[in-house]
């Protein structure tokens, strides 16, 4: 799990104005061949960027003979043979099922409770409040590893291996989420919205999850994409803490087809791009929120 | 009404404590546990507790293994890290610059390596550098740049050489997006006071992006740091877990796994990740300090 990043809060970065514009106007002909240049060295980047995946799709069609024979660029025909072969090794939809419950449950939890806190660190002045939110900034600096041997400890001592719900809760407290939804509730909500709540008579829980959430909620929904996409490729926890190979996720399946078929290499590429295809389809639709929350609140976990 | 609002905020501990609740109980008392852990010879499971005082630390000095550990995770993090700045630098300026079209579809494609979950990366990597089916191998022979397969899996430097690659490919979208961020943020009358004073762009990059860059570069290069010690999906994929071959991909992480998990000696496992632990803490500090002193001169 990579660490977590903070930045300036930002507008959209879609209307960046083009600097020294003007010194290139004297020289059209050398300018449209830089351009040119440039833009093949852009989309020769982009082609590496996407290769691998090609790779995979195109491997995934093939039999293990052409795989390890012949560098194909079109589809084969083993499409069907890699996948059965694969779920022979692993329960594979079961995997991403799996994944799929965790990484929900851990995006709801984790939206909720980082809204709560981030409202209680926003507009209550309590005593301790900047103490308490440094500490909790601080506590993104912790490495995971580190705690790895006494949450085991913890976890089997209270009898939850093989659950998920020591995958699930933990997330209640997560830092980034915190900071980044409190960014935007220091700015969404006003006090005189509050108090004119309470002056209706809510009490203060209605008036975060009547008034409050429904406001912040933007902040939330761009948040539960990281939070998604990082619970979603988690790898070392699931490992240590689940040990029924129904409950496994489907990155650590997708592992054991690997150490299952040494030379299995489309049954492997079958398991990878289903790893990979449902990420591929969501970013798709939210490439513009997900490259424009990197930066507004500049988080990524 | 004075007193109803002091009793107000006062609820705003209410609305904060499940997160603190859930922090000492997941990750302070783990933490804590681990520490006290790391003075036992114990092997997780069985009643039989030895105390054994520091000599786990001890130990981790004549750990030849722990040792080639720490210079792999190294290793690998610069091959990476190093180029992943340089390019995602040089992007972040061209596409702040340029005139392009498909600007934001260019700064997608790049970043979409970031969201794909390491373990896969690591198998996909695994197979196209594979000896025998491996995509890259075949690619080269095409194009004669070599006559027999590399196995590159078999060798130290190369299978380093592929993690750094892959984090390299993982990240430098990201690093990018970062920068062009940092870019924007640059007052755009610094560069119209450079144009008149008749400063070349190559100028303007060095005494004007790079300085007022730097505390965006320093944070990347820091969390890079924090990321990078911690590495374990993608070496692990790539190795099947082994840090292969003879564990010159073997991360300090990875280390503490098998030793711990694996071979369950938690002891040993926990004294390995205090160890991780003061390594990222003194690095990270020192790198803050370094940048931070450079700045002063100037």
């Amino acid at each position: 799990m990579k660490s977590n990043i903070v930045l300036k809060a930002d507008e959209n970065l879609t209307d960046i104005k083009p600097i020294n514009n003007n010194t290139r106007v004297t020289k059209p002909i050398s300018s449209i061949i830089n351009k040119t240049l440039l833009y093949l060295a852009l989309i020769a980047l982009a082609i590496l960027c996407f290769l691998p995946f090609f790779i995979m799709l195109i491997n995934a069609t093939h039999t293990n003979g052409e795989i390890a024979t012949t560098l194909s660029l079109t589809p084969g025909t083993a499409l069907m043979v890699n996948y059965n072969r694969l779920l022979e090794s692993q329960p594979i939809w079961r995997g991403l099922f799996n994944s799929l419950v965790i990484a929900s449950s851990v995006t709801l939890v984790s939206g909720y409770a980082s809204a709560l806190t981030a409202y209680g660190f926003s507009k209550f002045k309590f005593k301790g409040n900047s103490i308490l939110f440094w500490i909790l900034l601080g506590t993104m600096m912790i490495p995971t590893q580190l705690g790895m041997i006494g949450l085991f400890q913890l976890v089997k001592s209270f009898n939850l291996l093989d659950s998920y719900l020591p995958l699930i809760i933990p997330a209640i407290a997560s830092p980034a989420s915190v900071f980044f939804i409190k960014g935007y509730t220091d700015g969404a909500i006003s006090e005189s919205l509050i108090e004119a709540a309470r002056i209706d008579g809510c009490n203060e829980f209605k008036i975060f999850n009547r008034i409050v959430f429904p406001l912040i909620f933007p902040s939330v929904a761009t948040m539960s994409i990281f939070t998604f996409i990082n619970t979603w490729n988690n790898f070392l926890i699931p490992l240590i803490l689940l040990f029924d190979p129904k409950k496994f996720t489907l990155p650590i399946m997708v592992m054991l087809a690997r150490g299952t078929y040494q030379t299995e290499y489309g049954a492997v590429f079958a398991g990878v791009a289903i790893s990979i295809i449902p990420i591929m389809i969501a970013f798709i639709f939210l490439s513009k929120k997900i490259v424009g929350g990197l930066t507004v609140g500049g988080v990524k976990g | 009404m004075a007193k109803a609002r002091i009793n107000k905020e006062k609820y705003g501990l209410l609305f904060i404590a499940p997160f603190f609740i859930t922090f000492l109980i997941f990750q302070l008392y783990p933490m804590i546990y681990s520490f006290y852990v790391s003075f036992l010879k114990w092997d997780g499971m069985s009643k039989k507790v030895k105390f054994v005082g520091i000599s786990n630390y001890a130990r981790l000095f004549s750990d030849d293994i722990f040792i080639k550990t720490i210079a792999n995770t190294w290793i690998m993090w610069l091959g990476g890290v190093i180029p992943q700045m340089i390019l995602a630098l040089t992007l972040a300026v061209v596409l702040n610059e340029a005139r392009l079209k498909g600007k934001d579809m260019f700064r997608a494609i790049y970043f979409f390596p970031n969201l794909v979950t390491a373990t896969s990366i690591g198998i996909l990597f695994a197979f196209l550098f594979d000896w025998q089916a491996g995509s890259v191998n075949k690619i080269l022979i095409n194009i004669h740049l070599i006559k027999e397969p590399i196995n590159f899996l078999m060798s130290e430097n190369y299978s380093r050489g592929i993690v750094s690659l892959t984090s390299f490919w993982m990240w430098f979208g990201y690093s990018m997006i970062i920068f062009m961020a940092g870019i924007k943020n640059i007052p755009e009358e610094l560069y119209e006071a450079a144009t008149v004073d008749g400063a070349s762009k190559s100028q303007a990059f060095f005494s004007i992006t790079i300085p007022l860059l730097r505390p965006t570069i320093l944070f990347s290069f820091i969390t890079s740091l924090i990321g990078g010690m911690q590495s374990f999906d993608i070496p692990y994929a790539l190795s099947k877990g082994a840090g292969d071959p003879n564990n010159a991909t073997m991360t300090m992480v990875m280390y503490l796994y098998r030793t711990a998990f694996v071979n369950n000696n938690y002891g040993y496992g926990a004294a390995v990740g205090y160890a991780l632990f003061l390594i990222i803490l003194v690095f990270a500090i020192i790198s803050f300090k370094f940048i931070n002193r450079n700045a002063d001169y100037e």
